[in-house]
């Protein structure tokens, strides 16, 4: 196990300086990153300053070395919105997005493992058809959308939830929703399958042949298999989710990293762009590191190759 | 369409159901339309498609106002059908006075528009990739396969967001984008075919007779990955008219004079409280074009490739 995570930890590297070089490549060389990282009011002193600064008169592969080397240190560069430096404004951010991630996956889990079961052990009845029904429609809209109509229906007409910000469980509720209904439908359609697949395999014959009440073979005996395939979609699904945040986030003015860079690209802060990619690449890589042992730990089958 | 549908199924034999995909080229269109027609999902798909297509083709005869023509004192009117309803203005108007039902029907322009450019870029990359990878091997596999890592690992709309924040929203730079940021999926799927296709003894036999590399490629390798390469196009298409309309409705984009519906839902979020119908519409637009595109695309699945279905 411990060889497996040094691995991927190894295998992040190569990863990181993509995405680094991918950055690199955008700010410096399709755009004039003076005039995009300061505002248009800058005078000629400030650009020369920052020209300087960030060592532009220095050739390409100097540059790269320096921007990697004030990465490593943590150095993204100061925000001038903010004028502050732009990696402890984008960490701040981190737990508001972190929370809505993980109530989105909770609220995710919560619908699709019973609907996924119940329309597998009902295959073909009226509440199968409706269940796949509600997650075929859960793929087709805009989750941006369906926050938007949340907001209508429960925030402004029956008054129940806030209509935006962060603060107890009310407010995090349907953006929760918003951001988790997708993951639902997808993970309901999964769980569906990946049961009926079970449930007609042999040694759930041979469990039902003993007597053994019908819930414990579904409950336990076919579950437990059934819910591998979860687990997978998890640790894929997570990336989407964290992308997800960036426009759920806007929707209910929920203060996370989402909307800190959505407004950050909207406003040329590109101090804070650079932090902000950073930040969400290295955590979904940590999630997915982490989904993956997890996966491992829950069945043994699987090698740590 | 019965009528049709009923003559042709007189030729069918008994047992023949599982040489279908021969079928299809044999007897072309009346026969895709039969295959269509048994599927209740398929048709709908086909059905709702079909009217998106024929409102972004006919859009000026069916447009009642200019979609972009700003009107201050008609502004956030409800939809006529309503009693206190502008007449005239079917589905209300918005913040700026403008035209609702216009603007959705010159929107479904751009949802097409970019959903099928997008995947046409993001599939011709994939392919190349994928294919390169698979057929070369070793290096060339291991860096592409690498790069595709690192795309993974970074949500899509965050990469499209630091280019867009650098390129600047639009039409054009917004197919492009969506392209080049969404081609893995093509990339894994084309190599994971090619490297079992290759192996087939037709493949190797061209190459024993010395077939150049190029050719081995384009005339024995690439037309049996065409019917994957549909499938997931089906699928993309509604992933990226879902993506336009996300970007659009962050203000990175379509910009103005286009009309997005991603962009209505951002103009009708604010005034969601007062004026229900600005957000309520377009949404409904996006989620009824996706639908069909969704059903189309699980029938396609079904009939190309029915090894692919979950």
């Amino acid at each position: 196990m411990g060889k497996f995570i040094a691995k991927s930890l190894l295998q992040m590297i190569p990863v990181l300086v993509l995405i680094s070089l991918i950055v690199f490549i955008l700010v410096r060389v399709t755009g004039d990153p003076v005039a995009l990282m300061l505002p248009e009011t800058a005078t000629d002193e400030d650009r020369a300053l920052l020209t300087q600064e960030l060592g532009l008169n220095e050739p390409l592969y100097k540059q790269y070395g320096l921007f990697i080397m004030n990465a490593v240190q943590g150095d993204f560069g100061t925000s001038f919105r903010y004028n502050q430096p732009a990696l402890p404004l984008v960490l701040e951010r981190l737990p508001a997005s972190f929370e809505l991630a993980v109530a989105a996956m909770v609220f995710a889990i919560v619908i699709a493992v019973p609907a996924g079961i119940w329309s597998a052990v009902k295959r073909n009845t009226f509440s199968d058809l409706f269940i796949s029904g509600f997650s075929v429609l859960g793929k087709a809209m805009p989750n941006f959308w369906m926050g938007i109509m949340l907001i209508l229906f429960l925030s402004v007409i029956f008054k129940i939830f806030p209509v935006s910000g962060r603060g107890g469980f009310s407010h995090l509720v349907l953006p929760a929703v918003t951001l988790g209904v997708g993951l639902a439908a997808q993970m309901t359609r999964l769980i569906r399958s990946s049961m009926l697949e079970i449930l007609s395999q042999d040694y759930i014959r041979t469990a039902r042949s003993k007597g053994i009440v019908e819930a414990v073979v579904v409950g336990k005996h076919a579950l437990r298999n059934g819910l591998i395939p979860v687990v997978t979609i998890m640790s894929l699904q997570f990336t989407s989710l964290i992308g997800g945040t960036l426009i759920t986030e806007t929707v209910f003015a929920w203060p996370g990293l989402g909307q800190l860079l959505v407004s950050a690209v909207n406003t040329h802060d590109m101090a804070i762009v650079q932090a902000a990619v950073f930040v969400i690449a290295v955590f979904v890589i940590l999630m997915n590191l982490l989904t993956d042992v997890v996966y491992r730990l829950l069945d043994p089958r699987i090698k740590y190759s | 369409m019965a009528a049709s549908s009923s003559s042709s199924s007189n030729l069918q034999l008994p047992g023949t159901d599982e040489l279908e995909p021969i079928a299809v080229r044999q007897r072309g269109f009346r026969h895709v339309l039969r295959l269509l027609l048994k599927s209740k999902t398929g048709t709908v798909g086909a059905a709702l498609v079909l009217i998106v297509v024929l409102i972004a083709v006919f859009a000026p005869l069916l447009a009642t106002h200019n979609p972009g023509q700003v009107d201050p004192i008609n502004r956030l009117k409800p939809p006529s059908w309503l009693n206190e309803g502008a007449s005239g203005h079917l589905l209300g108007t918005d913040n700026l006075g403008r035209d609702i039902w216009s603007r959705i029907v010159y929107g479904s322009r751009v949802s097409l528009i970019v959903g099928i450019g997008a995947v046409l870029v993001s599939g011709a990359i994939g392919a190349v990739l994928g294919l390169l990878a698979a057929y070369y091997g070793r290096w060339v596999d291991a860096l592409i396969m690498r790069v595709a890592d690192a795309f993974i690992a970074i949500p899509t709309i965050l990469l499209m967001l630091v280019v867009l924040a650098v390129v600047g929203p639009g039409l054009g730079t917004l197919i492009f984008v969506i392209g080049f940021t969404n081609w893995v999926s093509y990339a894994r799927v084309v190599r994971g075919e090619v490297l079992s296709i290759k192996e087939r003894d037709f493949v190797k036999a061209a190459k024993a007779v010395g077939s150049r590399n190029s050719r081995v490629i384009f005339r024995h390798i690439l037309p049996n990955v065409l019917s994957s390469f549909i499938v997931i196009s089906g699928m993309n298409v509604a992933t990226t008219i879902i993506l336009e309309a996300s970007l659009s409705f962050l203000g990175l984009g379509i910009t103005p004079p286009d009309v997005s519906w991603g962009g209505m839902l951002s103009d009708g979020r604010q005034y969601v409280a007062t004026s229900w119908w600005v957000a309520t519409f377009p949404g409904i637009a996006i989620t009824v074009t996706v639908l069909g595109v969704i059903f189309l695309g699980d029938w396609l699945r079904d009939v190309l490739d029915p090894r692919m279905k979950a």
